[in-house]
């Protein structure tokens, strides 16, 4: 295993309270594994992948742990965490147009980069031009300004970026919801490319669309208002997934071959709860079709078949 | 109902405006009554320079729009009005089409000051309220609300439920979906299929391929502003015929169906503006390109079935 997270809690702090953001999340992703984590917008898929490397006002660590490569990463601890970031942990931002300087030509900046990491740029040249022929970037982009560039190439730029140190875990927060078509198939290739080839151990790709995750996602985590709903292999979450949250959020997929006047696609009716006082028990309960009283108590997320994680009580009936 | 024809929009770019860019290059179709009509292109295209065309927000360099037989092209004061009476368009940023200080619920009065200055309230309250109830939300949970207490699939409902409040027989939606989740983005499409089959005819501007496919009757696919293909949809997504098309069609992310593994090949649009405007504006990255002299010269758009039509030289040398 290589990123173990225990029961980790991050609440954001307001001044009306808490804000239950990420509740008791335990999970495990393997060397090489590219996990997929999806959900609605609003359901704290960016808060885990912010908390794993910068947990960062007004966000607040309740409780739990997180080991990485059997070490324990201090996520808590901004001064101790400088030691893990970029080397180990390493992200790949929502906005690719916003995580480059944009007053600095884009080598000076990767060479500012590595120098505050102690490490020497000139060694690491040959490498990145390497990596920049992998991703299909010219070297001359290295003096150019970020504006030159069109947001498929930031993308790619950020990603060989970030990825430079070959850190064990990568997070990669929608990539590729800003890009088109042509330039989304491109870039999830190459994040696999990078995975085959050791430039990172294990990613966590983080998205909404589900799409897109079956082809480049080996497992697939779905989050519901800030609890885990369900985990899986891609093939079982598309095809048989059991949590009623997964299904209907695949059933709402529009696809190429479904059209509104053959077969009319049912959306999920009402909205997912307020975090500032969530409800209690399960937190799907209000949407869901199949809830009973059971579900006044929280559901535990439980190995129902192998590598298969449900939190539903009727899971597996 | 709108007929687009031969429109070009041209912008003046580089320091003092010394270089053109041509954004929207000779483009013609049309809508049909209660039609809709997707425009597919991927950015950069010109997909929304066209919809604000039609919307007046932005000038035609040449070219003209017809609605219902008036060119509507260089319309001004009370007749420009009259037009809005009629065409309406919605964008793709619920959040950012209002302004957080007031209620939301203030863009109807704006309609009303501006529109129907003589309506009582009584009737004018009864029209909002059968506006609202026709796009599906309930006037008493949302009404009176600031736009940051409602959703984004309520905000869109409410922008499409005020282009209701007029005589509005075009709709313009740009990219209306691509902000919204899953689970609301299928309300709000579902609601667009409702309005058209009331006799409402919606150009649909998306990136997103398979949202076209589920509403729109016709397609038309876009790059770098000219038209490359189109047709009735189910031509279009199932015989696409241009190359970029097919290469659309294969980049798609489908459920139950992996992407095949080729290469790696991104020629990047944003790399090379060709120089010569005349020419395929596909040919630099077009895989079965054919030797200068035959694409240099910009195919026209040639109707390969009833209703189809492609703009690319190997289906015409095929045909003849």
């Amino acid at each position: 295993m290589s990123l173990q997270v225990k029961d980790l809690t991050v609440y954001y702090q307001t001044l009306k309270g808490d804000v239950h953001a990420l509740e008791s999340t335990t999970f495990g992703i393997a060397d090489g594994e590219i996990m997929g984590l999806a959900g609605e917008s609003g359901c704290g898929k960016t808060t885990l992948g912010q908390s794993l490397i910068f947990l960062h006002p007004p966000m607040k660590l309740i409780k739990g742990g997180v080991t990485l490569d059997n070490k324990e990463l201090p996520i808590g601890d901004m001064e101790r965490m400088n030691n893990f970031r970029f080397k180990k942990v390493s992200i790949i931002p929502q906005y690719a147009m916003n995580a480059m300087n944009p007053t600095r030509k884009i080598g000076k900046m990767v060479a500012d980069l590595l120098k505050s990491r102690n490490v020497d740029f000139k060694s690491l040249l040959p490498e990145l031009k390497r990596r920049l022929d992998l991703v299909k970037l010219s070297y001359d982009v290295l003096n150019m300004y970020p504006i030159e560039l069109s947001g498929g190439m930031k993308q790619r730029m950020v990603m060989v970026l970030s990825t430079m140190l070959n850190p064990s875990l990568l997070i990669a927060d929608e990539i590729t919801s800003a890009l088109d078509v042509s330039s989304q198939k491109a870039v999830s290739e190459m994040l696999v490319q990078f995975r085959d080839r050791g430039y990172c151990k294990s990613v966590i790709v983080i998205t909404h669309d589900i799409s897109v995750l079956y082809q480049i996602a080996d497992t697939i985590l779905i989050m519901y208002a800030g609890q885990l709903a369900e985990k899986a292999p891609t093939d079982v979450i598309v095809h048989s997934s059991q949590h009623p949250y997964t299904k209907m959020l695949i059933s709402t997929l529009p696809e190429v071959g479904v059209r509104y006047v053959d077969k009319q696609l049912a959306g999920i009716p009402g909205g997912p709860p307020l975090l500032l006082k969530p409800p209690v028990g399960c937190r799907f309960r209000e949407r869901c079709p199949l809830a009973f009283e059971k579900c006044l108590e929280k559901p535990p997320f439980v190995e129902t078949e192998k590598d298969h994680f449900v939190a539903c009580w009727k899971a597996g009936t | 109902m709108l007929t687009l024809d031969g429109v070009s929009k041209v912008y003046r770019v580089g320091t003092f405006g010394g270089k053109s860019l041509v954004a929207v290059n000779d483009v013609s179709f049309d809508v049909g009554d209660s039609e809709v009509v997707s425009l597919i292109g991927e950015s950069g295209s010109g997909k929304t320079t066209i919809g604000k065309m039609i919307l007046h927000l932005t000038s035609i360099s040449s070219g003209a729009i017809r609605f219902n037989g008036v060119d509507v092209s260089r319309l001004n004061g009370r007749a420009r009005k009259e037009y809005y009476r009629h065409v309406q368009g919605v964008f793709q940023d619920p959040f950012s089409s209002y302004n957080p200080i007031f209620k939301a619920d203030r863009i109807f009065r704006t309609i009303r000051e501006e529109f129907f200055p003589k309506i009582d309230s009584h009737e004018w309250n009864e029209k909002i309220d059968s506006s609202m109830r026709a796009v599906g939300l309930n006037p008493d949970e949302v009404l009176n609300k600031f736009p940051h207490q409602l959703s984004g699939g309520q905000l869109q409902r409410f922008l499409i439920a005020r282009a209701l409040l007029l005589d509005v027989q075009f709709l313009v939606a740009d990219e209306i979906i691509s902000m919204l989740d899953a689970s609301t983005r299928v309300g709000v499409l579902n609601l667009l299929a409702e309005l058209k089959s009331r006799g409402l005819s919606i150009l649909f501007i998306t990136h997103d391929l398979s949202l076209g496919y589920y509403i729109s009757q016709k397609s038309v696919i876009l790059y770098r502003g000219c038209v490359v293909e189109m047709g009735p949809t189910e031509q279009v997504y199932h015989h696409p015929l241009h190359p970029y098309t097919k290469m659309l069609m294969a980049c798609v992310p489908r459920l139950g169906m992996k992407w095949e593994c080729g290469e790696i090949e991104v020629t990047n649009p944003n790399v090379k503006q060709p120089d010569l405007p005349s020419g395929c504006a596909y040919y630099d990255r077009c895989p079965v390109a054919g030797n200068k002299r035959d694409c240099s010269t910009s195919p026209s758009l040639v109707e390969v079935e009833p209703g189809h039509f492609v703009a690319c030289w190997r289906q015409t040398k095929q045909e003849s």
